[in-house]
């Protein structure tokens, strides 16, 4: 998938994440910042980059703002930015890649 | 055979919003029957797909502890409910609710889609049921062509702010503009062997005329109602809960027509009372709500 | 050395404070032990006045100097206005190396950080820290340590010498010119003195500062002139919308309503609760909910209470106002409704060395059948953090936790089983601040756990099949299956705090928080 312009995702709200995904050159610059961090800023990191292996997403600069989000809403939140992010339309294919 | 959910306890079935990560991740722990993840009214026209994401993922990793996951898409007449469908069924969804639902047709249009996502996502074909939400004067009209639509349909609901607009009158809180809606539905509901839901109570400073709306669509046979805050759920769970003295007139009426049935003989008395095999199905529903309930122990 | 919760407690901090690690809850019962007395200027000549015009002249009076202990009590919450005021003053005169000993430190005094940082402040003990300050000492800023007591555990240490106080100040809502102080009426209406008076009774000076002055004698006083050496009248000593606010509207959060009537089905199914019980509990959502179903259930049954305790709110004021509890025993007030109840003739102000002290012959929490606490997190061993979060840093404050939890026949902790990610119930608590021995049963909103050590109340609970009864290890094992196990939180070596024990053994050290 390719990063064709800035889009964000997510809230503020506890238990969300905000996620901005906007074009790089090269490779993928993740940037956190979290209020659980000590505890699980390894694990976060992980499902992101997990996430955007999975699309294919393979230059951007991804800035994530988390206020204690579960697995599933990091993943939900990047899928969703990453897809507003390269204009994409037409059909997700449900747990597999967004292409 | 139909499917082993279609009829299961629905007393509480609460709306959440997909795109509000803090309900939607362990709603549970307040013990509704079914939750209604919602991708139509509660979400925002710009955050229709980042709910789908929400509601896909939820779907896949959080674990709703034997509570009903259904997902209300969007209507028929948007172009998202095709692909709320799909993301409904891949997430590993229970349940699809139609919202205004005016036909039957409107249910077999759905059901198709329905299916061809189970395909697609190599589920089982006729695993995701359906039910209907009836929001419009010609919505409730049909309620008997709706019920009979579909083997997946497990039911209808009443959706009263929309039906009252229809309708052209405030919602008063009296129940009054909802007499009919209710009277009808709940009727074809039983004449179609589907259950029937009741819409929501907003007012959530008014927990008193909440209990007594539960209370009147209780003794009107509704299997349950739709809910819009964990506060409600412990007031309907108590009303629909069956009474003790219930109970054990359940129980006794069920053991004496089976011990009677194996002798031959086809009406007796239970305390005092006139009793045939007619009152076999009535209180086998007590124990099962009584057992769902958690008041019933016993081992019928 | 690793003390009876398992925490390592390093040599040198042993060293440093004399002090040894814990041992086991009843490690100092009935060992003998001297109390300590303050050393004073008695006032014989019937000319002095004991009027100062400032909180300078009053510093300078009482000979403050570099190294000296000044003390002050937390009745004013957050709406305190003295601490901040004293210590402005001790920083104008340049003094340093100044050891605060304070029943409680909260936001209200996030200016005393650069008073840290400058070297004016290089102790501290409370009960807790929050905000700007537990960062700052969390960051190592404080050069000495961090002591936090609880309130009874302050009280031992003021009485037996341990900590000794060169001044206190003690901010009083009405005084006379002779310092009879009450902490009811004036502007500042905190209702009670009690974390005060053992200031008044073991330091070696005593400052009252007032900002309403009244005709003496200020009778009954509740700090009483003999204690006291100077009266110093200010403006406004505290914020009233911050001491005691109105009282907490009811919960509306169904989670807390489900955790607090849970609470209630445990007080309720278990042997304790009779004719005459006894009953401490908090001032969260979940603890007032609780109060009050149980209420109901005290009317149904015709069970009164013998008494409550405690820092007190409407609720439990509102028993006693209704005839259905017959004392309450007052050490703190949580909103107006219950400074108000104090003219109630059964309700009493108690002192925290009645309360608590975990070292005189006896303290009230000793007689407690129940206690409903809250808890950051409690771990499998029934241990409970109040201290510091999650993260390492330091946020919370002991206060009488470890003292009721010990003294109650059955102390129950409420605490939700996620705060957001964080898992509260976890393998191990970031800091020990009450032992498991102390700990009964854990309510959360994914079920019960009682302590294996009390079969008594397990078998009770099981009897009355009233509560989702869970082992604490499954409660914890749910919770990790849906946050995930957390890495530990990465600490530097240096200690920089230490949770004292009621009876003033090490329970756990602090370290400073390493930079992410």
């Amino acid at each position: 998938m390719k990063i064709s312009k800035l889009a964000v995702a997510g809230t503020l709200e506890s238990s969300d994440c905000m996620v901005t995904i906007e074009p790089a050159k090269k490779g993928i610059d993740l940037e956190l910042d979290s209020v659980v961090i000590r505890q699980y800023g390894r694990r976060i990191r992980e499902v992101a980059m997990e996430t955007l292996d999975r699309l294919e997403v393979k230059n951007a600069r991804v800035t994530i703002v988390d206020k204690g989000a579960l697995d599933c809403t990091i993943k939900a939140r990047i899928e969703c930015a990453a897809a507003r992010a390269s204009e994409f339309e037409g059909r997700v294919s449900w747990g597999g890649t967004i292409r | 055979m139909s499917h082993p959910d279609k009829y299961r306890l629905r007393r509480t079935m609460m709306f959440l919003n997909c795109q509000k990560p803090s309900l939607i991740k362990d709603p549970y722990v307040y013990k509704p029957d079914s939750i209604m993840l919602d991708l139509e009214d509660a979400v925002a026209e710009r955050e229709k797909d980042a709910a789908r994401y929400s509601l896909y993922h939820a779907l896949q990793e959080i674990d709703y502890r034997g509570v009903e996951r259904v997902v209300r898409i969007n209507g028929l007449d948007t172009d998202l409910w095709r692909e709320d469908v799909r993301c409904a069924v891949a997430g590993g969804c229970d349940s699809i609710r139609i919202p205004k639902t005016e036909t039957a047709d409107d249910v077999r249009t759905v059901e198709y889609a329905i299916a061809e996502a189970e395909r697609e996502f190599r589920r089982p074909v006729g695993s995701v049921l359906i039910m209907a939400a009836l929001e419009s004067a010609r919505g409730v009209i049909n309620a008997m062509s709706i019920c009979d639509s579909s083997e997946r349909l497990f039911g209808i609901a009443l959706s009263g702010g929309d039906f009252s607009r229809d309708l052209q009158v405030p919602i008063s809180g009296t129940g009054v503009e909802f007499m009919g809606a209710r009277q009808h539905m709940i009727i074809a509901a039983r004449a179609a062997k589907v259950q029937c839901f009741d819409t929501v109570w907003t007012n959530l400073d008014d927990m008193e005329g909440f209990r007594k709306e539960v209370e009147t669509i209780h003794a009107m046979g509704f299997d349950g109602k739709s809910i819009v805050n964990p506060r409600q759920i412990p007031v309907v769970h108590e009303i629909y809960t069956p009474k003790q003295k219930d109970i054990v007139y359940a129980e006794k009426v069920v053991r004496e027509i089976e011990d009677k049935r194996a002798k031959g003989i086809g009406v007796f008395t239970v305390d005092g009372k006139m009793i045939d095999i007619a009152f076999y199905d009535g209180a086998k529903r007590t124990i099962a709500l009584a057992k769902a309930s958690g008041v019933y122990k016993g081992d019928l | 050395m690793i003390n009876a919760v398992g925490r390592d407690i390093p040599e040198e901090i042993i060293e440093i404070t004399g002090k040894e690690p814990f041992q086991g809850n009843l490690y100092r019962d009935d060992k003998p032990l001297t109390l300590h007395g303050p050393t004073i200027r008695p006032v014989m000549n019937n000319e002095k006045s004991k009027l100062v015009a400032n909180i300078r002249e009053a510093l300078e009076k009482c000979g403050a100097h570099d190294g000296m202990t000044v003390s002050f009590h937390h009745h004013f919450r957050e709406g305190d206005l003295i601490v901040n005021m004293v210590m402005k003053e001790i920083h104008e005169m340049g003094l340093k190396n100044i050891r605060i000993c304070a029943s409680s430190l909260g936001k209200a005094h996030s200016a005393l950080v650069p008073m840290i940082e400058d070297g004016t402040i290089t102790d501290i003990e409370s009960s807790g820290v929050r905000g700007a300050i537990g960062e700052a000492i969390s960051n190592g800023k404080l050069k000495g340590l961090a002591i936090m007591r609880s309130h009874g555990g302050r009280v031992r240490s003021i009485a037996t010498g341990e900590s000794h106080i060169d001044i206190a100040f003690i901010g009083a809502p009405t005084a006379d010119d002779y310092g009879n102080l009450r902490g009811i009426g004036g502007k500042a209406d905190c209702g009670v003195l009690s974390y005060a008076i053992v200031d008044g009774n073991h330091a070696d000076y005593c400052v009252a500062i007032t900002d309403c002055l009244v005709p003496y004698p200020n009778f009954p006083a509740h700090i009483s002139q003999t204690k006291v050496d100077y009266v110093c009248v200010v403006d406004e000593i505290g914020i009233p919308s911050k001491i005691a606010t109105g009282a907490a509207k009811p919960t509306t959060d169904q989670r807390k309503l489900l955790m607090a009537q849970y609470c209630t089905d445990v007080v309720v199914n278990t042997p304790w609760f009779k004719d005459g019980f006894s009953y401490q509990t908090g001032v969260g959502g979940a603890s007032i909910a609780s109060t009050q179903y149980l209420a109901e259930i005290m009317r149904e049954r015709n069970i009164h209470m013998g008494f409550g305790v405690g820092g007190l709110t409407k609720a439990m004021c509102q028993l006693l106002e209704d005839g259905m509890a017959d004392v309450m025993l007052d050490v703190q007030d949580f909103d107006l409704d219950a400074v108000r109840s104090l003219k109630n003739v059964n309700h009493h102000r108690i002192p925290a060395a009645v309360y608590a002290n975990p070292l005189n012959k006896g303290a009230v929490v000793n007689k407690l059948d129940y206690v409903v606490l809250a808890s950051l997190e409690v771990d499998v061993h029934f241990n409970c953090n109040v201290v510091v979060g999650s993260d390492g840093m330091i946020t919370g404050a002991q206060g009488g936790h470890p003292d009721t939890a010990q003294g109650a026949k059955c102390a129950i902790v409420i605490c939700p089983l996620l705060q957001g990610r964080i898992p509260a119930i976890c393998t191990d608590v970031t800091t020990v601040t009450t032992p498991g021995e102390s700990i009964d049963v854990v309510v959360t909103d994914y079920g019960v756990a009682v302590n294996p050590a009390r079969q008594d109340i397990l078998e009770a609970l099981k009897e009355a099949d009233c509560v989702p009864l869970k082992t604490i290890e499954e409660l914890r094992d749910i919770a990790y299956s849906i946050v995930g196990e957390p890495d530990k939180v990465e600490f530097g070596d240096r200690v920089v705090g230490i949770i004292e024990a009621r009876d003033g053994t090490i329970m756990d050290v602090v370290r400073q928080i390493k930079e992410v």
